[in-house]
């Protein structure tokens, strides 16, 4: 296998009309890892999913995946990759079986493979007490585990999921992941965008999409550890009045709650970050604890999108 | 790429054998059109309520009276005092044929240039015009001695159809609008269905191409068409009499021809619209014009040149003379080679324009 990278895309851009959904994105996207794009509804990962799969045309920029052209050799790249609509689009009113066999008989698999091969997915990916029900009445989980065994069925060199467990429950997505690393270590190069902060966490690399820009790119550690913020964490039991406090300070870039929590981003040039918003606190007359903390990913994402957006936390597990 | 197509017709077999409603209109609908063609359509109109004003009040007047009323063609209600009256009842719609005997009515039957008796027709009604003018070229018998009125100049024979019955007028062409109908809804659900449960974006990740897509799922549509054919074929037979003059196998032939052009024409419009209720809109568009053009109830040279040339784009209006031939008129495929072809030149053209509408792309 090649060791060239399995994505490459320079200046990637796409409008509708007059909204750019997709503007001027560069990423290297290396093989055989989960490489994630994380930013919220509207960021772009969509577009450029679907863009890198062949089913929008770019309005500029230029797509390499697996060493091919896209759109231009997007026919000849369909045995090569597997995707995953962030709708369930397999046929309601076809069985999981039904369904997994058209999936195989479009891949050309004859028809001891396809036993085979469904047998295997069914196995795997626990198909087989559901295997005749018709797809309209399983649940969010069994859905996207039927849908990712059809995604999966053609052994592609490259998994694009589009937003996979947004509809699922916690175990299912755990669930989830263990098949998808499972996967990697098969030899499978998976992409993978989500909203979910958790997620991202467990990629090898990250993109970090916002309004179309790509806006930090790494491995979530170096992320982490790269953060242009001082991390400041106050623990109070009036948030609101801390929140108050410490709202117009020019060297807080922004403030997020976590549960009882706020996490305060401050401008890496301030000299003992911590004193200072302590000080305000003790003005303002709200008792808190205040300590600077190592970054969460979530911090990363605050900065990375212009220190304005408040980022999906991870549901309650 | 044979594994491909029939994994798509093997797909759609699937969904259409979940689908009752559709399934239930395979039949139903072939079935409904023919008992409600078949017995409700009848240009051999009689019973027309009708009144008279008897100015004359002569036993030749009476006998006029008695002539129509033994036609069946009008079935007479109590006679009108006056013209004025008799205007009132067909105002009100009680009545739609008026038959006035003026007081000369005996002297005006011996005046070769002057009428004897004057109809008063509803013309609001089409077929009810046409058998009132038919029943004013029949004069009744000279009877008690007078000379007849007139002779007959032509004597009608009607060929392939001597009983002159519409059902066996209908009922060939019936099958054309049958097909015509089920044919394009369905197609024309076919791309735009997928498109809009969110399938389409996974089917075009697929390598199918667009032709086998087509294909596939236009297959089990082809048998489903040649079913319908004979169903009407064999209700037509046994309950209207409508015999098959040609050979079953032109007849097939033609038909799977047509079926082909009507399935493309649902094919094309299931890639230029965006949701299933455009579709079926769409569909009914094409729809009425096939139907009130193409001969299957308006005798096609009556109309205008522009629209016997709109007429020529509907491929319903070749099935029908080809129909028509075939069963009818006992023609071989090979004399309506024209028809045939027209057709042919038909699906190609509306298959070309799918190909080119459709995409294996989101944009």
């Amino acid at each position: 296998m090649s060791t060239a990278p399995a994505i490459v895309a320079q200046g990637l851009t796409r409008r509708f009309g007059s909204v750019v959904a997709v503007d001027h994105v560069d990423l290297t996207i290396p093989r055989t890892q989960i490489y994630g794009f994380l930013g919220p509804n509207g960021s772009g990962k969509s577009t450029a999913i679907r863009m890198l799969c062949g089913l929008l045309v770019p309005t500029s920029g230029q797509v390499d995946v697996l060493d091919h052209q896209m759109p231009r050799d997007a026919e000849r790249m369909r045995a090569k990759l597997g995707y995953m609509t962030q709708k369930f689009s397999l046929w309601d009113d076809l069985t999981v079986i039904e369904n997994l066999q058209f999936m195989a008989r479009i891949f050309g698999f004859g028809s001891r493979e396809r036993t085979a091969r469904i047998a295997e997915l069914t196995r795997e990916y626990d198909l087989g007490s559901i295997a005749t029900q018709r797809a309209v009445t399983l649940s969010g989980g069994q859905k996207q585990r039927l849908a990712l065994a059809a995604a999966t069925l053609h052994r592609p060199e490259l998994l694009l999921l589009d937003e996979p467990t947004s509809a699922v429950d916690p175990q299912s997505r755990r669930d989830f992941w263990e098949s998808l690393f499972r996967l990697v270590t098969q030899g499978t190069t998976i992409l993978v965008s989500t909203h979910f902060m958790d997620e991202a966490e467990r990629c090898h690399g990250l993109a970090i999409l916002d309004r179309g820009h790509l806006v930090a790119e790494g491995a979530p550690q170096q992320l982490i550890r790269d953060i242009p913020a001082i991390v400041v964490e106050i623990e109070a039991a009036d948030t609101v009045g801390a929140r108050r406090a410490l709202d117009g300070d020019p060297a807080v870039l922004s403030i997020a709650q976590l549960g009882t929590r706020l996490h305060a981003l401050v401008d890496p040039a301030t000299p003992t970050a911590d004193a200072r918003l302590r000080g305000l606190l003790e003005q303002a007359g709200v008792a808190a604890q205040v300590e600077i903390v190592r970054a969460s990913l979530e911090d990363v994402f605050v900065a990375a999108t212009g220190f304005r957006t408040a980022a999906t936390s991870p549901p309650p597990q | 790429m044979l594994n491909r197509i029939a994994a798509v017709t093997i797909k759609e077999l699937h969904q259409l054998s979940r689908d009752r409603l559709t399934f239930g209109m395979i039949i139903g609908i072939p079935l409904m059109q023919m008992l409600l063609f078949g017995y409700a359509i009848n240009f051999d109109v009689r019973g027309l309520p009708g009144a008279v004003v008897d100015a004359a009040q002569t036993s030749g007047s009476r006998a006029l009276i008695g002539d129509l009323q033994a036609s069946g063609v009008v079935r007479l209600l109590a006679p009108s005092p006056s013209v004025p009256d008799l205007r009132r009842r067909m105002d009100t719609g009680e009545i739609q044929i008026g038959v006035v005997i003026p007081a000369d009515f005996e002297r005006r039957r011996l005046q070769h240039d002057r009428a004897a008796v004057q109809l008063l027709v509803d013309g609001s009604e089409p077929m009810t015009d046409m058998v009132a003018r038919a029943l004013a070229a029949t004069p009744p018998p000279a009877r008690q001695g007078m000379q007849a009125l007139r002779t007959e100049t032509f004597a009608v024979r009607t060929a392939y159809n001597p009983e002159r019955r519409t059902a066996v007028q209908i009922v060939p062409a019936l099958i054309g609008v049958i097909l015509n109908m089920t044919m394009v809804i369905f197609t024309s659900a076919a791309i735009v269905r997928e498109r809009e449960r969110g399938n389409f974006e996974l089917l075009i990740t697929t390598p199918v191409r667009s032709w086998e897509l087509m294909v596939g799922k236009l297959l089990p549509y082809v048998f489903i068409g040649l079913l319908q054919t004979t169903l009407v074929l064999i209700v037509g037979a046994w309950l209207f009499d409508v015999p098959i003059n040609g050979s079953l196998g032109d007849l097939y032939l033609a038909a799977a021809l047509f079926i082909a052009a009507a399935l493309t024409l649902g094919l094309l419009i299931s890639t230029i619209t965006r949701t299933q209720f455009q579709a079926f809109q769409l569909a009914f568009v094409t729809m009425l014009p096939s139907i009130l053009l193409s001969g299957f109830v308006f005798p096609f040279d009556g109309m205008p040149t522009a629209v016997r040339w709109l007429a020529q784009v509907l491929p319903l209006t070749h099935f029908v003379e080809m129909i028509r031939g075939i069963v009818l008129r006992g023609a071989a495929l090979h004399d309506l080679g024209w028809q045939a072809a027209k057709l042919g030149i038909f699906l190609v053209a509306a298959l070309a324009l799918t190909m080119l509408r459709f995409r294996k792309r989101l944009d």
